[in-house]
């Protein structure tokens, strides 16, 4: 071995590793890695298997049995699956007045008078506890017999109200219940973006005589455009994933009435008289595409927005 | 030989603990891990007394017990009978058990319903009995019934009801009076079932009640409307408290302690909470459902709380032991005494000082059947969607036909 007692010069070309030469390509995939594998073992690969569970006749112990489409047809005449649908729609619909409601609540806290920071926090409270208490706060809130709202309609001589036990007014109210905390978290949203908001665009504006409400629309709500976009994110996200509401405050009575497709799902699959996988697994594709169509948008205006800049 | 031994070991077992209470012969080691849904303070009590009592009896056994919610129970016995079975779990005797027996996650237990254990529990057996085995053993079972206001009936110079009809006059004395009949919560559904059980069972009697629930008589039935008929009689006379839906059963009693309402249709589980709301004995007592059809025999409903080996247990041996240990008189009398509830031993005695575990023992001794509860007779897909039928029914009694062909489309799924 006469090369081993050679010196090594600096120039000679340096016996670097598979992983140096590759090293800038290969090292973002190290770092996704974890991310991906788990994202694909609890994310990906359930929402396939979903769609295969949702082929079968399956009680979740013993063997399950394929029986094709037939969930679905099931799906498709049960009255159950459609009072779930109809409340999901007005989940979606009265869950985005979080948001209007979020911004004003800034608007009017976005000044700087003795201790704001209290009163800020304060607003944003019902959001830091826990959706469970919300729910038996609510419930209270609610009671026909000794609740906070029928003593005070019963002042102007009304009610008393059974808002939770009334088929009619049961979803209104425990959206209602919703909104509080989700109110709270728009208006965080938008705190810090009144933070970022230009001074001298309002300087402009109010030199040109823009004010009140043309000052709120024109001006000062462009400029909110990411916090609101995150905003609808969230609350959308919020309105599908209604469900420890409604497990708290009626357990999606009366008679059904307050469920929407997640409880409905959770329901029949897994709760205490529920041994169907493969109808809870149908429900929960037909609710995953629902899902898809938001999503979809979202991943849409992202990528509009990347583009754009 | 093994078996021999075990079974002669057994014997011995049993004999001195029908003897003496106490066992002697001891051949118990290992570990053996109890799952009991018996949460509430009572039973928790009760079970960790003879738990204690079992395990001073088999120094060399080692028993792990924990205790979970009992509704979170209800949906947790899937998961662990498949993946973390324990020796001894708790659950309920009827069809409640089916998925368990049929997917072989119980184990058969019918050597243990053999000889003179078998008679004692007699009572129970067609209850815990799937495919002709036995796949439980029983602990305590209790009667369900009305449970009344006695001074509101003595102010209004009314007496028990023994027919549809006095009820029902009784029930308008009442309502004159200001007051509501029948307090109930239908937040958890399952007791708008106890008063279609009861009606339908008087209406139409045992056998029909037990047709219906395992699927063999069609709901739209002209029986069946018949029940649902009387149920009406009462719903339009304004019988029951308002805003039923928003409560559970603990938030109506309430009602019955102001004397709000007069009664109560319940499980005599409800009579520590009443008497811990603030009634006497000498305010709250008890009647049997009255009579409705003339000449059908008095069934009761007695659900039933059992034991079961789960078949993936680690220590069957162990667990069969405690399964004839708690099914002795002797144990039975004394956990049903602290259960404040019935022995299914015939050989174990009630509490006397107990009125209402008196009166119950009395009424269940003289019924000629006993169903187990809606939930638990009828297989669980259809016990959801019946008992949101029957919650239904009480607020919109028009909706009934509608309902009744919901519970049919039900029916002709479940049961095929």
């Amino acid at each position: 071995m006469s090369t081993a007692s050679l010196a090594k010069s600096d120039y000679e070309t340096p016996n670097r590793s598979w992983y140096k030469r590759n090293e800038i390509s290969v090292t973002p995939w190290l770092f996704l890695a974890p991310a991906i594998l788990f994202f694909a073992a609890y994310v990906i690969i359930p929402i396939f298997q979903s769609f295969e569970i949702s082929l079968f006749a399956w009680d979740g112990l013993g063997a399950r049995e394929y029986i094709g489409t037939e969930n679905y047809v099931e799906l498709w005449d049960d009255p159950a699956f459609y009072t779930s649908l109809k409340n999901n729609v007005i989940w979606l619909i009265l869950y985005l007045l979080a948001i209007p409601a979020g911004l004003f609540i800034a608007l009017f806290l976005n000044q700087t008078v003795m201790g704001i920071r209290l009163y800020k926090s304060l607003f944003f409270f019902p959001f830091v506890i826990s959706q469970v208490v919300v729910g038996l706060v609510f419930t209270w809130f609610y009671d026909p017999t000794f609740g906070l709202l029928n003593t005070i309609i019963g002042w102007v001589g009304l009610g008393p109200i059974n808002v939770l036990g009334d088929p009619t007014y049961v979803t209104y109210g425990i959206i209602a219940a919703g909104l509080w905390p989700q109110t709270a978290y728009c208006m965080i949203l938008y705190l810090t973006g009144l933070n970022a908001v230009d001074p001298e665009q309002i300087e402009a504006a109010r030199l040109d005589g823009a004010k009140g409400w043309r000052m709120l629309w024109y001006v000062i709500v462009p400029q909110l455009k990411p916090a609101t976009f995150i905003a609808f994110v969230v609350t959308i996200v919020g309105a599908l994933r209604s469900f420890d509401l409604i497990s708290v405050m009626t357990n999606g009575g009366p008679f059904g009435e307050s469920r929407v497709l997640s409880f409905y799902m959770f329901e029949v699959a897994l709760s205490e008289y529920g041994f169907r996988m493969g109808y809870g697994a149908a429900i929960a594709v037909v609710l995953f595409f629902i899902m898809l169509f938001f999503i979809a948008y979202f991943l849409y205006s992202m990528y509009q927005d990347e583009r754009g800049r | 030989m093994r078996s021999i031994l075990k079974a002669s070991a057994m014997a011995l077992v049993t004999s001195a603990a029908l003897a003496t209470g106490a066992f002697a012969a001891d051949k118990l080691s290992g570990d053996m891990k109890i799952f009991l849904d018996t949460s509430n303070p009572a039973p928790r009590a009760t079970f960790e007394g003879i738990i204690a009592q079992f395990d001073e009896m088999h120094p060399d056994l080692n028993i792990e017990t924990t205790i979970i919610d009992r509704d979170g129970y209800k949906t947790q016995i899937r998961n662990f009978l498949t993946a973390n079975p324990p020796d001894v779990a708790t659950w309920y005797a009827g069809n409640r058990m089916l998925p368990y027996v049929k997917t072989g996650l119980f184990e058969d237990v019918s050597d243990l319903w053999q000889g003179e254990l078998a008679e004692q529990l007699a009572s129970t057996k067609t209850a815990l009995t799937i495919d002709g085995k036995q796949w439980g053993v029983p602990y305590t079972y209790y009667q369900w019934g009305m449970y009344y206001r006695k001074d509101i009936f003595d102010k209004l110079g009314l007496s028990e009801p023994k027919t549809w009809d006095e009820e029902k006059a009784n029930c308008q004395k009442i309502i004159d009076s200001g007051a509501k009949c029948y307090t109930i919560g239908t937040k958890f559904l399952w007791t708008a079932a106890g008063w279609f059980d009861y009606l339908n069972l008087r209406t139409n009697g045992y056998e029909f009640h037990m047709a219906l629930t395992a699927g063999e008589v069609s709901w739209t039935d002209d029986r069946v409307k018949k029940t649902m008929a009387n149920w009406r009689e009462l719903i339009d006379m304004g019988a029951f408290i308002d805003d039923h839906t928003a409560y559970s059963w603990q938030e109506a009693i309430p009602f019955l302690v102001d004397g709000k309402a007069a009664a109560y249709l319940m499980g005599n589980f409800a009579v520590d909470p009443i008497k811990a709301a603030g009634l006497t004995d000498d305010q709250l007592d008890f009647y049997q459902f009255p009579l409705i059809t003339e000449g059908i025999p008095m069934a009761e409903e007695a659900p039933t709380d059992t034991l079961h080996i789960p078949s993936g247990a680690q220590n069957k041996e162990a667990a069969r032991a405690f399964l004839q240990f708690v099914a002795t008189p002797e144990v039975q009398t004394s956990m049903n005494a602290s259960l404040g509830q019935l022995p299914v031993n015939n050989q174990a005695s009630v509490n006397t000082d107990d009125k209402f575990v008196q009166q119950g023992f009395e009424m269940l001794n003289g019924a000629s059947a006993l169903a187990q509860f809606f939930d638990r007779d009828a297989p669980a897909e259809m016990a959801k969607v019946g008992m949101e039928g029957f919650q239904e029914f009480m607020v919109r009694p028009d909706n009934l036909d509608q309902i009744l062909q919901r519970l049919e489309k039900t029916r002709e799924r479940v049961y095929k």
